[in-house]
């Protein structure tokens, strides 16, 4: 059938996450966002909503989600809607364990996927980005190479989240061309944290450069053993992640004009009263609504095990495309009011141009 | 039921055989329909109409037996079916597809507003032996969006209407009206003070003295389909002929009458976005062959880094055209549901538009030389394309709707 009605139980998670989006993330986001720290116990109570056990089957001890991306996608945007630095610290977690999930050997999973159902906070983070502008997630600088029963990595990556505090990194790289992944502990030789970066939003969380000056890692910490991974299939569930975290950016700073249009008053009259500004908003709407029909259908054909990159990619592209929109009206809309940091959507124009850029720094 | 993406077999069978007639009898003839401006196109509404006429596909789903409702809820998928067969039609040929015979948008307001007896009364010619065609005149000279300035006067004489006035832009009007034993719903006000309250619906048979056609629009695109001028002089018809109450009813009554007519655009808009989304996807399809003769294929994923400028512009095209399907799908599955879509028919409406217009004007410019030449259905996909922008609401009428319903603005509070 075609569908547009999420089950009860995933209406329930999506308001809880909602619930918790606007008392927890909406009171503490800006501060984050301006001390450039994250507030911790909010990141702790995020992650304590059970996103990601609820993803992961109940053979690897969480709830085994029968739709998992899909709920997932709802559950992105209700915290992007929050806060686009905090729902990403509250995802980091999952970017080790859903590529070991996805793409990990039986043993892997049974070793490292119960810890994700735990109250603490995992203490884990992934590599992929890396520090150029030709940065190709399927052709990585980043080496790997077999020397008898290790493998010798070597290379830079960049915005690492939290990798200061990490225990456990998932490291990236190309062995004979391939992209591959790594499981590295805290500690190895020749890991080097370095400095932490300085980026135009999402200030709140903080991420790192990440130096590999051939760290010896045993083979058994492929990820996938001998089959490895297929990074595509792992980056389309990056891509809707990304796809709907930026639905609820979006339509956290529509739904703001929206209600700054109704009550800002100009030549006698709201402005929201003039085409000029009720266009503008009429169309945010549009491709929101747009975007996120988008966005679910690619979910729902990862959730179906269908090969869905055309659909996957279309719906990140487009949600980069239409949250920057969305994102620049609402300053637009607000006009020197939008300029001001007194006010959120400086801060969601920032964010919002960061999607084109965080590959790989959400997974559902 | 969950969020699913899957259309029912039952759906999947009825556009297969949709997919036939556009392959077989539309495509080959629409470069000829396009170049012959208003020729009938015969041999598809003769492939059509033992179908339409036998189950209809195409509005008048409730004129079997006047209990449309006890029917909608037997089967929860005709609105959500029939943009899909609409879509199917429509990337054969959109000119040829609103040949297509039947009640169309006139049988829609019949069967929104009229009583069960006019309904029998009504529509059970778009079941007979011959095609007929039903067709819907608001339009006038001087009100186009703004269907409240209308001029045309019903006033009552005895048992009879007696019509007066000039509709234009009425599309199949001459089907109806000349080549078949159809109908035409005019609108007309009863009270031209009144304003929207006045404004009522009549049902205008084919023969009616003192109703002519009197011009067939020369248009940008949509060559097949003609866009009639209806002159009405003196047309008396029976008192019984309007639909809806014929009592003026005050703006805080509830404008019954223009409100029913409305509500008709919740449910023909999503068909138009279908149709506009037909195009659109022929083009799309059109243009990655004709790439892929050339040795282009579209690298979904690749860095931005490596990607060229066409291929940026077809995944564009495709990601619109990708929500602009999902947004008239899920307008067309609330109306299935029994859900009020008056909003989402809108939004629809407006993505389609503009998709449609974008992605055939891109088209042209990406095939260059080959776009731009008549020898190639590209250019002609982009003159169709545009009307869908325009009729059915325009795309500023649409944003307008769309603004008033998510801000809770009435008309009064925005214009």
């Amino acid at each position: 059938m075609i569908a547009f009605s999420p089950t009860e139980e995933q209406t329930l998670i999506a308001e809880t996450v909602k619930r918790f989006a606007r008392e927890r993330m909406r009171s503490v986001f800006r501060e984050a966002e301006e001390s450039s720290e994250l507030p911790w116990e909010v990141v702790n109570k995020g992650w304590q909503l059970g996103l990601l056990s609820a993803a992961i089957p109940e053979d690897y001890g969480g709830l085994g989600d029968a739709q998992p991306t899909v709920t997932g996608a709802l559950a992105a945007e209700e915290l992007g809607w929050g806060d686009l630095a905090l729902a990403l610290a509250i995802m980091v977690p999952g970017l080790v364990a859903l590529p070991i999930l996805y793409a990990g050997t039986e043993e892997q999973k049974r070793t490292y996927l119960p810890r994700f159902s735990d109250e603490g906070y995992p203490k884990v983070t992934a590599a992929l980005i890396e520090p150029r502008f030709r940065f190709d997630p399927a052709a990585l600088e980043t080496t790997a190479v077999r020397q008898g029963n290790e493998y010798v990595l070597s290379g830079r990556k960049a915005y690492v989240p939290l990798a200061a505090g990490a225990e456990l990194f998932l490291i990236y790289a190309a062995e004979k061309g391939q992209t591959q992944a790594f499981l590295v502990e805290r500690g190895a030789p020749g890991l080097t944290v370095g400095e932490r970066e300085r980026l135009m939003g999402v200030k709140a969380l903080d991420t790192y450069e990440l130096a590999l000056d051939g760290v010896r890692v045993p083979a058994s910490a492929r990820l996938g053993g001998d089959a490895g991974i297929d990074i595509n299939r792992l980056l389309n569930h990056s891509r809707v992640a990304l796809a709907a975290l930026a639905v609820g950016l979006a339509r956290g700073a529509y739904e703001y004009a929206l209600e700054y249009a109704k009550n800002r008053v100009a030549f006698g009259e709201p402005i929201a009263q003039r085409q000029s500004i009720a266009f503008m908003l009429a169309e945010m709407a549009i491709e929101i609504e747009g975007v996120r029909l988008s966005t679910w259908e690619a979910a729902w054909r990862l959730d179906q095990g269908e090969e869905a990159t055309r659909e996957c990619v279309l719906a990140r592209q487009n949600a980069n495309a239409m949250a920057l929109m969305v994102a620049d009206r609402a300053v637009q809309i607000l006009g020197g009011h939008g300029y001001i940091r007194e006010y959120p959507v400086e801060l969601w124009l920032r964010n919002a141009r960061g999607f084109a850029t965080f590959d790989g720094l959400a997974m559902i | 039921m969950p969020i699913e993406f899957k259309t029912p077999g039952a759906i999947q069978q009825v556009v297969s055989m949709a997919q036939m007639v556009a392959e077989q009898v539309m495509r080959p003839k629409a470069a000829y329909y396009d170049e012959h401006e208003h020729e009938i196109p015969w041999e598809y509404i003769n492939m059509m109409w033992p179908i339409v006429s036998q189950s209809p596909l195409l509005g008048a789903d409730d004129s079997r037996n006047g209990h449309g409702e006890a029917e909608r809820k037997r089967s929860p998928i005709t609105n959500v079916r029939l943009i899909h067969i609409v879509e199917m039609l429509s990337w054969g040929d959109a000119g040829q597809y609103l040949c297509t015979p039947g009640g169309n948008l006139g049988a829609a307001a019949i069967a929104a507003v009229g009583t069960p007896e006019q309904k029998r009364r009504f529509l059970s010619r778009f079941q007979g032996e011959k095609p007929a065609w039903g067709a819907m005149a608001m339009t006038e000279p001087q009100a186009g969006s703004d269907t409240s300035a209308i001029k045309t006067t019903a006033v009552r004489d005895g048992d009879f209407w007696v019509l007066n006035g000039e509709k234009i832009f009425c599309t199949g009007g001459r089907l109806a009206l000349e080549e078949s034993n159809g109908l035409v719903v005019v609108w007309a006000t009863v009270d031209p003070k009144a304003g929207r309250a006045g404004m009522k619906p009549f049902v205008v048979e084919a023969g009616t003295p003192g109703v002519t056609v009197t011009k067939l629009e020369p248009k940008l695109g949509i060559r097949a389909s003609d866009t009639a001028s209806i002159l009405l002089q003196d047309a008396r018809i029976p008192f019984d002929h309007i639909l809806g109450s014929p009592e003026v009813i005050s703006d805080t009554g509830g404008e019954k009458g223009f409100k029913g007519a409305m509500k008709t655009f919740d449910a023909t808009r999503p068909i138009v976005a279908a149709s506009a989304l037909g195009i659109a996807r022929a083009t799309i399809e059109y243009v990655k062959h004709l790439l892929n003769q050339e040795g282009i294929t579209i690298r979904y994923g690749a860095p931005l880094h490596q990607l060229s400028a066409v291929e940026l512009e077809v995944m564009d095209m495709e990601a619109q055209h990708r929500a602009a399907w999902l947004l008239t799908q899920k307008a067309a599955w609330m109306m299935d549901m029994g859900l009020n879509n008056n909003l989402e028919a809108s939004m629809c409406k407006v993505k389609a538009g503009d998709a449609v217009t974008r992605i055939t004007q891109k088209a042209v410019e990406i095939l260059g030389p080959l776009g731009y030449s008549r020898a190639h259905p590209v250019e002609k996909w982009m003159r169709d394309a545009k009307i869908n922008d325009i009729f059915e609401g325009t795309g500023q009428i649409n944003r307008l709707i769309v603004a008033r319903r998510i801000l809770g603005y009435t008309s009064r509070e925005l214009k």
